[in-house]
């Protein structure tokens, strides 16, 4: 029990510091990196309460996909990373009061929160006994029957985010392509002219 | 879980407003305020999975999956409109993006 408490003070700590590197890091291959050490740890705390399923597609989408593809963009922009920093300390006062303010709603209403009394009578999926059910089976139990719908609208707004991005970003080049049936349906007298050239004039 | 619920609240309430605060900070990166997002979505997985453990009710994680989803849609868009805002006009700062201002 104090092993895991101690795990979790650990990769909380861990998540905050990187946090805070990556909205202040001066370089943004720093911050990219730190985003995915930052992903890592919050899957680490997923494992720790059990929820091993949202951890492993955590470190595959978010690692394997979404951070990589920041430092793709990030590498492929050519940017003056020093002309970025310009102004960071222009927003720091209203950025910390905005922070702070924020900081201490979510404090007084986690604080002050507390369970409707009926509320753990009702619960609409409870979560079944390891030894019963995997988390992973489980999730799929309730993912493809009572939120099949919403599964597939979930891949709909994926495919429909994957057209986006290509349409997007692809940019027709003017190609020349050979295309036969111009060439065929060219004729010498639409593209032929004589003249009589004399000499000395030219044409 | 090995500690109490609060301790996964207040993580998440100070991850999130770590994502306000990097908004607020970076006017001048774009990306970083992507990844700023990217945190904010974090913290609010962290919300779901912690209550969905506390109160051993497997919908949480269910939706905390959805929020994933449009999370890396979300990512894929804004970088892709990212990369042909650069192309246009060679600046990734927010004071350059006012083409639509009124």
């Amino acid at each position: 029990m104090i092993l895991q408490a101690l795990a979790f003070y650990l990769f909380a700590a861990i998540l905050l510091v990187s946090a805070v590197v990556v909205i202040s890091a001066r370089n943004p291959v720093h911050s990219v990196l730190c985003l995915i050490l930052a992903f890592f740890n919050a899957a680490a705390l997923f494992v720790l309460v059990g929820a091993e399923f949202l951890a492993m597609i955590l470190v595959i989408v978010y690692v394997g996909a979404v951070a990589v593809l920041f430092l793709f963009v990030v590498m492929m922009l050519d940017i003056d990373h020093a002309e970025m920093r310009q102004g960071f300390l222009n927003y720091l006062p209203i950025g910390a009061l905005v922070g702070l303010v924020l900081l201490v709603e979510l404090v007084i209403v986690a604080g002050l929160w507390q369970y409707e009394p009926a509320m753990a009578a009702g619960l609409a999926q409870p979560v079944p006994p390891l030894d019963v059910r995997s988390n992973t089976a489980a999730i799929g139990d309730v993912l493809y029957t009572r939120y099949a719908l919403l599964f597939q609208a979930a891949g709909i707004i994926l495919l429909i985010a994957m057209i986006g991005a290509i349409v997007l970003t692809l940019r027709h080049r003017q190609i020349k392509r050979q295309r036969i049936g111009d060439q065929v349906r060219r004729r010498p007298e639409d593209v032929i002219r004589l003249h009589d050239a004399r000499s000395g004039e030219g044409v | 879980m090995a500690v109490g619920l609060e301790h996964y609240l207040a993580l998440a309430a100070i991850l999130f407003t770590l994502g306000i605060l990097g908004i607020f900070l970076n006017r001048k990166n774009v990306i970083i305020i992507l990844m700023s997002v990217e945190l904010m979505l974090l913290a609010v997985n962290i919300n779901l999975v912690a209550f969905s453990a506390e109160l051993g009710d497997l919908v949480g994680q269910v939706f905390a999956m959805f929020v994933l989803t449009v999370a890396a849609a979300e990512a894929a868009i804004g970088l892709a409109i990212l990369v042909v805002f650069f192309r246009n006009r060679s600046s990734i700062a927010v004071e350059d993006i006012s083409t639509m201002k009124g």
